[in-house]
């Protein structure tokens, strides 16, 4: 029997190769920088000594490391680990191994709200997309709450099926707005909300998800022990004292302002909220404390470097998160779920 | 003295059915009471209902005394466990993570994996033979195995009072025999539903018998599983037998005759599902 890894040594190794990433990733991009000029910069930026080392050839890179690369790390760290986290805890949720975070119908609500912003012209300044994006996300979250809770609660058939049917009429609507509207923005738009990217990095842009990522994933850390008892089924559950129904509303509160602020921030972008909490039960075990750390620093570390892929692919073009995620995950996925002894999914 | 469990006029109803009408039954400390009953005659709802998992339409639960609707649920389930029917489990999960789950009401839900909880688990899997199988994930194991796992989380909630719903199912003969033998070493109030009528009257202090959500008074096995109640209840023939060497009472089952002469009145045939 193969024994699992201990969480602790695979955090630290997660952790270690987060730190690497990052500082390796900002090189790459349009402009190829060594790592040496990256840290040059950070120590420079970090020491408060802005500018003074650097000669004025370096000005330029400084601006590219500093404003444009490093938020665009940490808006990808922070995105990966929210998808991640939210993926996991949807997976419990509905109990169901195939559940992503953009299950509940968020994503083509984002798009609804996004187009309709572009079509509509109401909201304005440089956050109406986002703002429209995130709103767009919290109505059709709140509707398929509704309407699940409205046909008996937010059991898991129940939020699948609803997440589902109200997903693909937010994206009808979306598409219908598209159709009718001149304005090819509202074209290119649609594509970032579906396709996702980070392309809108920038340091004012950092705080909405950090700070909607952090307290929320800690939230789902210290519920740990519940869900580990809502995974093992409901009845089960209610046996061991959970609130069960208390539970599911909680639970779906927080991956709808979750996953409705990352959409708003960077898009949908697939596989991530998919895979990672399989390769963390992979190495962890199922157990929701071991499993949502790892999985969220995993994730971390994958979408810092599917950005990476994504800017380099194609230089100088970007080509969208999901493209690159679609291309790794299928495979990476379909790997996993082909390992004999991996079957979360049930017996064969 | 206070009965360890009480339930008066009990009545449940799933969807437009009512499951159970007026039940009454009290469990003292450490008896070892058997529910028995045709397929759909109520038993599981019963013992959800006597877990405090399903709020009765009408009719109060007491544990020591006390209303059981009003226990905090983690303080009840610190009280009572109990172990259902199997639901589908993630097939990722391990022997040694589901019986963790039963220290869930005993902690709060953000520590666990610590020694006190591993002692706790392989204490409980080696009473039900599966100390070894501490790391194995659920899916591997056979129907058998993941009753005993089943009922080793229940055993790893540490609680007074233990509900088991058909604990012996998927059990071989041996497996059988060691957990009712487990059940009576425990010492603790256990309250099970069982559908082997020989093996509840050898492992209950007293039985009850369901019929239609109606209960029978409870008592002695011998006597509320007399031939005719079963005949009356199951429908089918009981002839009691003596065993040659244990000298308890067996009961023997064969198909009803057709026109008996001393069937006072046709029960209707039990043959709808057991709820789920």
């Amino acid at each position: 029997m193969r024994r699992l890894a201990r969480t602790p040594v695979v955090l630290l190794l997660l952790a270690l190769l987060l730190v690497a990433s990052a500082l390796l990733s900002t090189g790459f991009g349009a402009e190829q920088l060594p790592p040496s000029v990256v840290l040059e910069v950070l120590q420079a930026k970090l020491t408060g000594a802005a500018g003074s080392t650097l000669g004025s050839a370096d000005a330029a890179y400084e601006t590219i490391v500093w404003d444009l690369r490093v938020p665009r790390t940490l808006l990808a760290m922070v995105v990966g680990a929210g998808l991640a986290l939210a993926g996991a805890g949807i997976q419990t949720l509905v109990r169901n191994p195939l559940a992503d975070p953009y299950l509940l119908g968020v994503s083509s609500g984002a798009s609804v709200g996004a187009v309709a912003v572009i079509t509509t012209g109401v909201l304005g300044g440089v956050w109406a997309l986002s703002v429209g994006a995130l709103l767009g996300a919290l109505v059709s979250a709140v509707l398929v709450f509704a309407v699940a809770l409205g046909q008996g609660g937010l059991t898991p058939l129940r939020l699948v099926l609803t997440g589902t049917v109200l997903g693909s009429a937010f994206s009808a609507v979306a598409s219908y707005l598209v159709f009718r509207s001149a304005d090819p923005r509202a074209a290119e738009s649609v594509l970032f909300w579906l396709l996702g990217s980070l392309g809108g990095a920038a340091w004012d842009r950092l705080p909405l998800p950090a700070v909607t990522v952090l307290p929320l994933g800690a939230l789902l850390f210290v519920m740990s022990g519940w869900l580990d008892a809502l995974a093992a089924g409901p009845e089960t559950a209610a046996a061991l004292g959970i609130p069960v129904r208390g539970l599911r509303r909680v639970l779906f509160a927080v991956f709808a302002v979750l996953v409705g602020v990352l959409v708003a921030v960077a898009g949908s972008i697939g596989f991530v909220g998919l895979i990672l909490p399989h390769v963390a039960r992979l190495l962890v075990g199922a157990r929701h404390r071991r499993v949502l750390p790892v999985a969220a620093v995993a994730g971390a570390v994958f979408l810092v470097w599917v950005d990476v892929a994504a800017r380099i692919a194609v230089r100088p073009v970007e080509i969208p998160l999901s493209v690159v995620t679609g291309i790794i995950g299928a495979p990476v996925f379909l790997l996993l779920m082909g390992r004999r002894r991996y079957r979360y999914g049930g017996a064969p | 003295m206070t009965k360890h469990l009480r339930a008066d006029g009990v009545t449940c109803a799933l969807g437009r059915r009512t499951v159970l009408r007026g039940v009454n039954l009290t469990v003292g400390h450490g008896e070892t009471v058997g529910v028995v009953g045709p397929n759909g005659s109520g038993k599981s709802t019963l013992l959800r209902v006597l877990a405090g998992v399903l709020a009765p339409a009408a009719g109060r639960v007491l544990l020591d005394g006390e209303p059981l609707d009003q226990l905090p649920a983690r303080r009840r389930a610190q009280l009572i466990a109990l172990v259902g029917q199997e639901e589908e489990l993630p097939g990722d999960l391990r022997v040694g993570e589901l019986v963790a789950l039963g220290r869930v009401p005993h902690q709060p839900p953000w520590s666990g994996g610590d020694a006190g909880e591993r002692a706790a688990v392989l204490e409980a899997l080696a009473s039900v033979d599966l100390a070894d199988a501490v790391d194995r994930p659920v899916d591997q194991l056979s129907g058998g195995e993941r009753r005993r796992v089943l009922l080793a989380r229940g055993l790893a909630q540490q609680a007074p009072l233990l509900i088991l719903d058909e604990p012996t199912n998927h059990l071989d003969v041996r497996h059988q025999l060691a957990l009712l033998e487990l059940i009576r070493r425990l010492g603790r109030t256990v309250l099970l539903a069982m559908h082997d009528l020989n093996l509840a009257a050898g492992a209950c202090d007293r039985v009850v018998l369901l019929h239609d959500g109606i209960a029978r008074p409870a008592g002695r096995p011998g006597d509320v599983l007399s031939p005719d109640a079963v005949e009356e209840v199951f429908g089918v023939e009981a002839v009691p037998v003596t065993h040659p060497l244990t000298g308890e009472t067996h009961l023997l089952f064969t198909p009803r005759r057709t026109a008996r002469p001393t069937n006072r009145r046709t029960p209707r045939p039990a043959t709808r599902q057991e709820p789920r």
